[in-house]
């Protein structure tokens, strides 16, 4: 099997799964796609409620729930896409141009 | 004992698929093909087969369908026609492209416009280069056969190709003749099931079709364009097993009495028939001549091919599409390429004929025929883009 945790830019056309089909879950973890954010959100933890409203409407699962409340942002995939900070109504969520 | 049964191309088609026992078929109906899916849907009705027939919305659905039931681990399959088959343009790459073996009846018609429901090869001739193995058929005996051993074929691990099985709307999709079919359980034993290496229903996780960035698509091409290399072998080794079976043998091309011919016309599908039949009378008379009736035209049999033409001093080639290139048809550019390299070529031409239903009668051939003895006699190619059946040339 070949896995996409081993894809790397020695492969050979024999060494890529057909179709590049990805024989395996969860390989989003491992590619780190926060890199495209224009703007960036930010967590006022002393304004949130851990009211929930913000983590289903994450399309892509990056604020982390943890034993009944919410932690900070994982920015390692958040697209900067704001849908948090339209559905918080406590002020937790900040917007702004992300500082590269 | 074989069964001897009377069916049109059409049922011959559902029949091989009923006896393959689809896991799934998507199909959506257009003429002159819509008979393989009603006939298939009797047989779903009447539980005759344990598939899963999808009624879908349109051809690009139906292509869709059976690439992820494929993906699933089933055997899908369905069958179209002209305008269907070019909906489907998008998905038959993707079908190739994610390597899943799907099969489908083309029962060639014209492409529109202007609208015409009669048969060419359009449709299918330009679907050449969309990574589908490309298997045409005489009648309707060839058609039954090959459907057959299409997913043999296309499930091989050396292939993992879909394979297109066509044969000519109307001529022989409707015709009623005689055919020989095989016994469900011999059908069953010769296809066995379907054992792919992953599947979105193992259990384990699989993404099919992420996105392919310019650090692999390279690759991916690379793999399927060697995969339509390598299918050849595959294609021969099935044709030989099916040949033991049936006692019908197949090549990738049928050499009708090429031995000796000065002269050949190379052609495939239900006009061969007529083009045999004229050489036998021109045979009568002792003239050379022969008929290269194509099979397998993707993979393109390229060395093949030029070794059974070597020997002849002149050759016709037939299209039944035009591709409007302004070079000639698609089986022409592929048949002459593949002479190139021969140290004697034969003068080569080609035959745009029998487009939107034109009768292509003996007559047809005897002009294809006469035009190449002028070519032999008097050493001249002449023009090489020519049409036969259209009037006002």
């Amino acid at each position: 099997m070949i896995y996409v945790k081993d894809a790397n830019l020695n492969q050979g056309w024999k060494d890529v799964t057909e179709g590049g089909t990805i024989l395996q879950g969860g390989t989003s973890m491992e590619v780190n796609t926060g890199d495209w954010r224009i703007m960036i959100p930010g967590w006022v933890e002393e304004n949130c409620k851990h009211c929930f409203l913000c983590f289903p409407v994450c399309a892509d699962s990056s604020i982390i729930v943890k034993d009944g409340k919410r932690e900070d942002f994982d920015f390692g995939h958040c697209k900067g896409c704001g849908v948090c900070y339209k559905v918080c109504p406590f002020n937790a969520i900040t917007f702004e141009k992300e500082d590269k | 004992m074989a069964i001897r049964e009377r069916l049109s191309g059409n049922e011959a088609v559902a029949v091989a698929f009923k006896q393959i026992d689809l896991d799934v078929m998507a199909a959506y109906p257009i003429t002159p093909s819509t008979e393989v899916p009603q006939y298939f849907s009797q047989f779903v009705a009447d539980g005759h087969v344990k598939t899963e027939f999808v009624a879908v919305e349109s051809e690009h659905s139906a292509m869709s369908a059976c690439i992820a039931a494929a993906a699933c681990g089933g055997r899908a399959a369905t069958a179209t026609s002209a305008c269907g088959l070019a909906l489907m343009w998008e998905l038959l790459y993707v079908a190739s492209g994610t390597r899943v073996p799907v099969t489908l009846a083309v029962i060639n018609r014209a492409l529109s416009a202007p609208i015409n429901i009669n048969n060419d090869h359009s449709d299918s001739m330009g679907a050449r280069d969309s990574g589908w193995i490309q298997i045409y058929s005489e009648n309707n005996q060839e058609a039954y056969d090959n459907q057959i051993m299409s997913v043999r074929i296309a499930e091989h691990k050396d292939v993992m190709l879909p394979v297109m099985i066509c044969q000519d709307g109307f001529i022989t999709s409707h015709a009623i003749e005689n055919i020989e079919l095989l016994e469900d359980e011999k059908v069953a034993a010769f296809t066995g099931s379907y054992q792919p290496e992953w599947s979105l229903l193992s259990g384990n996780p699989v993404s099919v079709g992420p996105l392919d960035i310019p650090q692999f698509y390279f690759e991916h091409a690379y793999q399927r364009a060697r995969a339509m290399i390598d299918s050849k072998k595959v294609i021969l080794d099935v044709f030989e097993e099916f040949g033991k079976l049936t006692g019908r043998e197949y090549g990738l091309f049928e050499e009708y009495k090429m031995e000796d011919a000065e002269r050949a016309i190379v052609v495939l599908n239900s006009s061969a028939g007529t083009a045999k039949h004229v050489c036998n009378e021109l045979r009568a008379k002792g003239e050379k001549v022969g008929v290269l009736k194509l099979r397998v035209f993707r993979p393109f049999p390229t060395e093949e091919i030029a070794k059974a033409l070597s020997h002849v001093k002149a050759v016709a080639v037939m299209d039944k599409a035009e591709c409007f290139s302004a070079l000639g048809g698609p089986v022409f550019a592929d048949v002459r390429t593949a002479c190139y390299d021969l140290e004697k070529r034969p003068q080569i031409i080609n035959y745009i004929y029998g487009l939107g239903g034109r009768d292509v009668k003996p007559d047809d051939f005897l002009t294809v025929y006469n035009a190449l003895d002028e070519i032999v006699k008097t050493g001249h190619t002449g023009e090489v883009y020519r049409h036969v059946g259209v009037r006002g040339v």
